[in-house]
This record gives C-alpha cells, sequence and structure tokens, in this order.
C-alpha cells in the first residue's frame, strides 16, 4: 500500500477515499488551499490543516473534523481544487464530511442556521418540485426564530416584481416524492 | 430555431430580469427559448450540502426530460443550476453503475446527449455571428466583469477558458464597445448559498468584490449569475454597512448590457427591477 492510501479502512481518510475518490493523502501541506478560501478566516480548522488532521488517522482527530464549524462555512466555490497542485478535491469531500457529521450527530453548534436553512430548501422543493423563495424564507426565520431578518427587504422585492406568493408546482410532482424517498435517508430530513 | 431552455428556480422567481434579458436577446435573434417541459428544482447547494444522490437525481431529471424533448442545445443562464447540471452530467456519463442508479431513482432514461450551454456559451454561439451589424448604440462603459465561481470552477468540468483570469466575458463586452477592467475579484466567491443564513459573511466577501470594482473606476459590474447578482444588487445596504460608504455602482447582466447595445428598451430587460439603480454616465444616454 503506498502512502497514498489510508492505512485504516475505519477512519475518516478512508471513508472518504470510498466515497468521494478523494485521497487526502496526497495534500503535502503547501497551503494554497487556505491562502485562497474566502471563508478561511471564519473557520475553526483551515482546509489544509484538516487534511492534516484527516491523515493522522486518529479517532479524536476524526471527530474534531465531524464537530467542525469549518465543513459547515465551506462555500463549494472551488477555489481550493482550482489550485491545489495534487488535485486534492476538496469541495466534494466537504459534502460527504457534513453528510458523516449529521450521521453520526456531530453537528457544530454554530452551524444550525446554516443547515436550518438546506433543509428549507429541500422541504419546499420536495413538495411542490421548484423552490418558492418567499416559502423558504418563512420557513427558515420559523426554524430559526429569526423572525424579523431581511424584513425590510421585503416591500422593495414586491415593488419590483421580484416575490411572488403563489408555489409554483410542477405537475408530476409525484417524482419529487419519488426521488426523495429513495435518496434521503434517516438522519437528513428535519 | 428552437433551443432548450432551463431558466431554473431564481432566475424564473426572484431574478427574473435575468430571465426577461435572456428572451428578449433570443427574440431579438429570432431564437425561441423552450422551456425543459416540467422542469424542477436543481437542488442548488442544499441538496449537495446533504445529500450526494439527491443532488444528482435532481439534475438528472432535468436532462433527462431535455433530452426526451428532443433538446440538443440546452441553455442554463443560472450559473448555480449549469454548474450543478455539468457536475451531474460529467459524474452520470463516467460511472456507469451510477448511471443506472440514477436513473432507477427518477425512474428516467439518461443518455447524455445534451450539449449544456451557460450563459457566455450560449452568447458566443448564438450571438456573437451577427453581432457587429445589430449595435445601434455601443456600450462605451468601463466595466469589471466579475465571473464568480460556478461558471469557471472547477475547471477541469466545465473547461471554461482559464481558471485565475478567465477573458471570455471582457471580450463579449469589449465586442458591445465597453472597455474591460484588469481588476483581481474576477473568480473571487460572493457568498453565494449564505445569503440568508450568514449574511455578515456574504456583506465581507461580496463587500470586497464591489470595493475593487469601484477602485478600478467601473461604470458597472457585469455579471451571468443570479446568485452573484442578487448578492452584489439586493444585498448592497449590507455592503454598504460593510464599506462604511454608499456605492452606486449598477450591477448588470451581460444579456442587458447586450440588450442596451442593441437598442432594446430598458423595461424589456427588466432594468428597473435592480435595488441599486442603473444609471450609467451621460456620455451613453446622450447618444440615444
Amino acid at each position: 500500500m503506498s502512502h497514498h492510501e489510508p492505512l485504516i479502512r475505519d477512519s475518516l481518510s478512508g471513508k472518504v477515499l470510498m466515497n468521494t475518490e478523494v485521497k487526502a493523502e496526497r495534500c503535502y501541506q503547501c497551503g494554497k488551499c487556505s491562502a485562497g478560501c474566502p471563508v478561511v478566516d471564519q473557520m475553526d480548522i483551515p482546509p489544509s490543516q484538516l487534511l492534516r488532521l484527516l491523515q493522522t488517522e486518529i479517532p479524536s482527530n476524526d471527530e474534531k473534523i465531524l464537530r467542525s464549524h469549518t465543513i459547515w462555512l465551506c462555500l463549494n466555490c472551488e477555489m481550493c481544487i482550482g489550485r491545489c497542485p495534487m488535485e486534492v478535491d476538496i469541495p466534494p469531500m466537504m459534502d460527504f464530511l457534513r453528510s458523516e457529521s449529521i450521521r453520526r450527530k456531530m453537528v457544530n453548534p454554530k452551524a444550525g442556521n446554516i443547515i436550518a436553512f438546506h433543509r428549507s430548501f429541500l422541504e419546499s422543493i420536495r413538495y411542490t418540485g421548484r423552490l418558492f423563495e418567499l416559502g423558504l424564507v418563512l420557513s427558515y426565520k420559523s426554524k430559526t426564530f429569526h423572525l424579523f431578518q431581511d424584513a425590510g427587504l421585503a416591500p422593495e422585492m414586491i415593488a419590483k416584481g421580484k416575490l411572488g406568493f403563489i408555489p409554483e408546482r410542477i405537475k408530476k410532482v409525484a417524482d419529487m416524492k419519488r426521488i426523495f424517498s429513495r435518496t434521503l435517508k434517516k438522519g437528513v430530513q428535519s | 430555431m428552437k433551443i432548450g431552455f432551463y431558466p431554473g428556480c431564481s432566475v424564473d422567481g426572484g431574478s427574473r430580469e435575468y430571465k426577461e434579458s435572456c428572451r428578449a436577446l433570443a427574440k431579438a435573434y429570432g431564437i425561441e427559448l423552450e422551456s425543459v417541459p416540467d422542469w424542477n428544482c436543481c437542488g442548488a447547494s442544499a441538496a449537495h450540502n446533504l445529500n450526494r444522490e439527491l443532488a444528482l437525481a435532481l439534475p438528472a431529471r432535468i436532462l433527462s426530460l431535455a433530452e426526451k424533448a428532443g433538446m440538443t442545445d440546452l441553455l442554463v443562464p443560472c450559473a448555480a443550476c449549469y454548474n450543478r447540471l455539468m457536475l451531474t452530467q460529467h459524474e452520470l456519463m463516467k460511472d456507469e453503475t451510477l448511471r443506472k442508479n440514477i436513473s432507477e431513482v427518477t425512474g428516467l432514461e439518461f443518455k447524455g446527449t445534451c450539449s449544456i450551454l451557460n450563459v457566455v456559451h450560449w452568447i458566443q454561439k448564438w450571438i456573437l455571428p451577427e453581432l457587429p451589424e445589430k449595435i445601434k448604440k455601443p456600450f462605451d462603459y468601463k466595466v469589471a466583469c466579475y465571473y464568480g465561481c460556478l461558471l469557471v470552477r472547477p475547471h477541469k468540468v466545465l473547461k471554461f477558458d482559464r481558471p485565475e483570469d478567465p477573458q471570455s466575458l471582457d471580450e463579449v463586452m469589449k465586442l458591445i464597445g465597453a472597455t474591460p477592467v484588469d481588476w483581481a475579484f474576477k473568480t473571487e466567491c460572493c457568498g453565494a448559498g449564505l445569503s440568508v443564513s450568514k449574511t455578515d459573511v456574504v456583506a465581507d466577501l461580496s463587500g470586497k468584490i464591489v470595493r475593487d470594482a469601484v477602485y478600478r473606476q467601473a461604470d458597472a459590474l457585469i455579471v451571468a449569475c443570479p446568485m452573484c447578482h442578487s448578492n452584489l444588487d439586493m444585498r448592497r445596504r449590507e455592503i454598504n454597512g460593510y464599506l462604511k460608504q454608499n456605492v452606486s455602482l449598477p450591477v448588470i447582466y451581460v444579456t442587458q448590457a447586450i440588450g442596451l447595445a442593441l437598442g432594446i428598451d430598458r423595461k424589456e430587460l427588466g432594468l428597473h427591477r435592480h435595488f441599486v439603480p442603473v444609471n450609467l454616465p451621460e456620455k451613453a444616454e446622450a447618444t440615444k
């Protein structure tokens, strides 16, 4: 086995490889991902450091990653993979780490708003097939109690014809039901 | 001439001026944009943040429906939708087992025959050839072309001209008479999916973009993505708060800028829907 393979199949690094084909072991810590990351200053663990933690294959480090704020802040802007000399594809790895963090119930408490937003978004399309922007915002507000956030935007959006009041529904909503029930497993649903 | 069209939720909703300007431009060329029948949401950041299979299945349904309708060229003006559709097509075409699994989920066959076009590629293929003779009023302004992330990355899949200092949008703008400025934030992220859940981060990221465009003396920011537009335009109050000054720099879709050069009515291009008023310097108004 080359040093580009995780040593322990059960380690987080092993799971990342199995699920996303991303080899964290390839990272040699040049730090370009962290240098280019637009939200690195908000992160608790910079992306290059997260890769280093993965490489150790130590359970407590794996847990540190899954409990981090970093995995939820990542915008998937793909700047890191654009610049990585070793082509370590961080964005799909982050997607996997997020779902793993939910599965193992290790979600960082600061990520509440972000997850609430994603869930409100998916709920909206699950029942109608298309995103209903007003519904999304209202559902998000009810989940987070940020009742007055962005309330000031609404009147101007209405005046400019940017805010619809009636959700658009696709004809075959049954297709959405089928797709959602066959993909979303326990733990991802709200 | 008919070509396939996937508007996506935000171009169909809050960013409708983008759709209006795409349609206005198509009309001026006698192109009919035919929407994918019964299209659904692509899942955007929400789906791939939470579930990979869902993030593949939602775009796969759209592409299958477009294939079934016989669409070969499919215009996807939203950079975020474009990114999801391209990545899905790429993933499904390189892995037969995955393709079968996802077809099983959607209940629809997927062949991967659609040529998915972002707005810049659509303009290059369908609009540029006859552009010079159609120009009525050159768009004679200094512009900062903002590409953002999802149009250009990941380069391996999207193959946009070049990842760090892309040029195609600048080239299009030059053709309608604009002068693109050289600036540093062409492909920096605006904050996209965190617009509602982390507005402070968005004000910071988008604020830096607006500040550099102003510093380079651009008359307008040119965009090709509804997420970028809403962050740079609708979130201007938060951006101004971050910059501690009021910036009046307008944010214009590339399709609106071309539309203005073709002499299309401002209202037809949806320019009245912007939060930051599109007041360009006097010179061009004078040639009206």
